[in-house]
């Protein structure tokens, strides 16, 4: 590059990097600047905070000025392609290379029971998100309230146990019945709504569950929710901590130890997960897996060859969303407590969220996606509130970075000849 | 009858808000058909900066009649419609021409990380703000019930009338306007003859961002509150008028803001408080499942 070609982009990045830094100080000099406080007696001031703002725009001139001097140089040089390729043939060895530290994993030195606990919520997190995927993904719907139907499966557990005594292991299947029929309850009246509009109406829904189980004192608690739900039971030896006759320690005469539940619960969510994707994966070879496929990719053209649109749809909502309640019950299992605050819309922007950045349709994308999110999400504990704010923002910055998800490729269900990895771009968006 | 009546005037000053709300959601969607899930957050970002601006009028001793109104709706409405340039650039438009969905998991992003930036910056702690405006006129008294047209009914009128009659003289008078309804039939074809429609949708992110600036005031004058949660519920019934109206028509999105303000009012008044919400969804599935496009919807052609 000659001297003159450098000058004249050092110049042109000052100059970005300066509008950007102007933008900055017309965002924060009034929202960082000046800060509302509540006064002892009730009323509200301001209290100045410039120096903030100064450092603020001083940080957004010089990120500016090295991405426009740096990073994108780099990425322009366009080797982006052949990095795709190398990831997804990584791909193909890294879901059983994932699967196999997922099953060894409590007997990892070094791994604890604040890592386990880490664990499960990761697993709930891909067993939602596989779930999710069967929706989206697959038949493309776009569900907007997934985590209404996790709330059915909560409290269906929780209040059976509660009103009828019925153990976990009975509630478990009633649980996923349950929400599956609130899954064709929605799929009803939304069966006729595309794209955004399907969007809508499932967010609206998920709202409603949430605000009758905060409404509903007398059946679920409202705000206080519901408490004390039964542990669950190795096939009906309890975890207790006495080590009593009837024991899960006691009968296979070892130590009574706290962190056998733990272990127990991380083996009941990666075998509820394991079991998820196995259906995924199986039901997508199936007639109505493909039907699923095809609807996603054109409803008109499904409609012409005679595929049931009603079926299809109902069949999709029913069967995610009894994934769904089985997590649901087992979160409200692991937790032993559980409140509408659980599940907010933030859960479903967040499922929906690991479902899109993992590669819409890609199991192992998933479960990357999920680990990275949920995983990044406690790596940044130490944040506190800023956590959430560097959540928002990676969510933006990986979807600008690599819009088709992590695996931006899929093996196609439906081949002629040999197999082929085709790109995501290619694949139907799913407009519902 | 009495009560009746004071219902349909709180429906109606609470339906403007949405209304104005509503427009920015589908004028949006109407020229990129995306969801602006951020765009209730800059409704409340709109209050944030006005509640700023009020306390800085008050300490300067200077908060008094219709000019410092003004002046507050002014401070606010440029300093949205700066949030709202600054979100579309961020995480918008590098996804133009991206998937479908890709654009919504970043405004969801974005949503998430405009409440935390209002959390982190002004506190969490829900804002009071006492009453700038007191007063109303004596309409009707039946009883001992008074039916009141209070002053803040009345600024929440005017004010939703009059930007809502600026917007529809930009709209349908200039050549910004012009350009835009270009872009909402066919973006293609209106940069083939020469509208810059990259500047056309930043545009359109500006003057919603605007218009949302105005309803956060007027919500904030009117309720006296602001916390960095309250546009989630408030966009989404917003977005909720917006579909009801049809999703991309601008008068549709005021008359869906309309009908969901009295709806809201009156199932709180005569039924319960506790799920008024709920009323305003359970229209909102009912409208889609009988009138799919909304009430002054386009009907969508669909081509094979």
């Amino acid at each position: 590059m000659t001297p003159s070609g450098l000058a004249a982009r050092v110049r042109s990045a000052l100059v970005d990097a300066g509008k950007a830094a102007l933008v900055a100080f017309g965002l924060f000099i009034l929202m960082v600047g000046l800060r509302t406080d509540v006064a002892p007696a009730g009323e509200l001031f301001l209290r100045t905070r410039w120096a903030e703002v100064g450092m603020l725009c001083a940080l957004v001139f010089g990120l500016r000025l090295a991405t426009a001097l740096w990073v994108r140089p780099r990425l322009s040089e366009g080797n982006t392609q052949r990095s795709a390729a190398l990831l997804s043939q990584a791909g193909l060895m890294f879901g059983p290379a994932l699967l196999a530290v997922a099953l060894i994993l409590p007997f990892v030195p070094g791994i604890g029971r604040y890592e386990l606990d880490l664990g499960i919520l990761v697993l709930t997190y891909i067993m939602l998100g596989w779930g999710l995927n069967i929706v989206v993904g697959l038949a493309g719907l776009l569900d907007l309230g997934y985590v209404a139907f996790y709330a059915v499966g909560a409290y269906s557990y929780a209040l059976l146990a509660q009103f009828f005594g019925l153990s976990f292991w009975i509630c478990l299947p009633l649980a996923g019945i349950l929400a599956a029929f609130w899954g064709v309850l929605l799929g009803f009246p939304v069966l006729r709504l595309r794209g955004d509009y399907l969007a809508i109406v499932t967010l609206a829904f998920g709202e409603i569950i949430r605000i009758v189980l905060l409404n509903w004192v007398e059946l679920t608690g409202g705000p206080n929710g519901i408490s004390g739900i039964p542990r669950p039971t190795f096939f009906g030896l309890p975890f207790s901590m006495g080590g009593g006759p009837g024991s899960f320690a006691h009968f296979f005469g070892i130590e009574p130890s706290p962190s056998h539940r733990v272990i127990f619960l991380y083996y009941l969510i990666l075998g509820l997960a394991l079991l998820t994707n196995w259906v995924a994966v199986r039901i997508r070879r199936q007639p109505i897996g493909r039907a699923w496929e095809a609807l996603r990719e054109d409803e008109v053209a499904c409609r012409a060859l005679g595929i049931d649109i009603t079926n299809t749809k109902l069949t999709a909502f029913a069967l995610g969303a009894m994934f769904a309640g089985f997590a649901g019950a087992f979160f409200a299992t692991r937790q032993a407590f559980i409140s509408p605050e659980s599940f907010t819309f933030i859960e479903s922007a967040i499922i929906l969220a690991i479902v899109v950045l993992g590669g819409l349709g890609s199991q192992v994308g998933i479960a990357v996606a999920a680990i990275v999110m949920i995983g990044g999400f406690e790596l940044f504990r130490d944040l506190d509130e800023y956590r959430m704010l560097v959540f928002g923002g990676a969510m933006v910055a990986i979807m600008v970075l690599r819009p088709r998800g992590l695996v931006g490729s899929r093996a196609p269900s439906v081949v002629l000849g040999g197999r082929k990895r085709i790109d995501a771009s290619l694949v139907g968006e799913g407009r519902g | 009858m009495a009560y009746a009546l004071q219902q349909l005037i709180n429906g109606i000053s609470l339906g403007m808000i949405y209304g104005l709300i509503a427009v920015g959601y589908t004028m949006v969607y109407g020229i990129i058909g995306m969801i602006n899930f951020a765009h209730g957050d800059i409704f409340m970002v709109g209050a944030f900066i006005s509640l700023i601006a009020i306390l800085m009028l008050i300490s300067g001793g200077m908060m008094e009649g219709p000019a410092a109104i003004l002046l507050v709706l002014v401070i606010s409405m440029a300093f949205t419609a700066l949030y709202g340039w600054t979100v579309e650039r961020v995480a918008y438009r590098p996804l133009r021409g991206s998937f479908r969905l890709a654009p919504l998991i970043s405004a969801i992003g974005m949503s998430i990380v405009l409440q935390n930036f209002v959390q982190v910056s002004q506190g969490a702690r829900v804002k009071p703000l006492e009453p700038q405006i007191t007063g109303g006129v004596e309409l009707m008294r039946e009883g001992n019930f008074v039916v009141q047209l209070s002053y803040m009914q009345i600024l929440i009128i005017v004010s939703t009338l009059a930007v809502l009659a600026i917007f529809t003289w930009l709209v349908t008078q200039t050549a910004l306007g012009r350009a835009m309804r270009a872009c909402e039939q066919d973006r293609k074809m209106a940069a083939l003859l020469g509208i810059n429609t990259d500047r056309t949708i930043s545009l359109a992110f500006v003057i919603g961002a605007a218009l949302a600036s105005v309803a956060g005031t007027l919500y904030l004058l009117r309720y006296g509150i602001a916390d960095f949660f309250m546009g989630f519920i408030v966009g989404v019934k917003a977005f909720t008028a917006a579909v009801l109206g049809g999703i991309g028509s601008l008068p549709g999105a005021v008359l869906g803001g309309l009908l969901i303000g009295l709806i809201e009012t009156f199932w709180s008044a005569y039924f319960s408080v506790q799920y008024k919400d709920v009323a305003a969804f359970g229209i909102l599935v009912l409208a889609l499942v009988f009138l799919p496009t909304g009430l002054l919807g386009r009907q969508e052609v669909e081509k094979v």
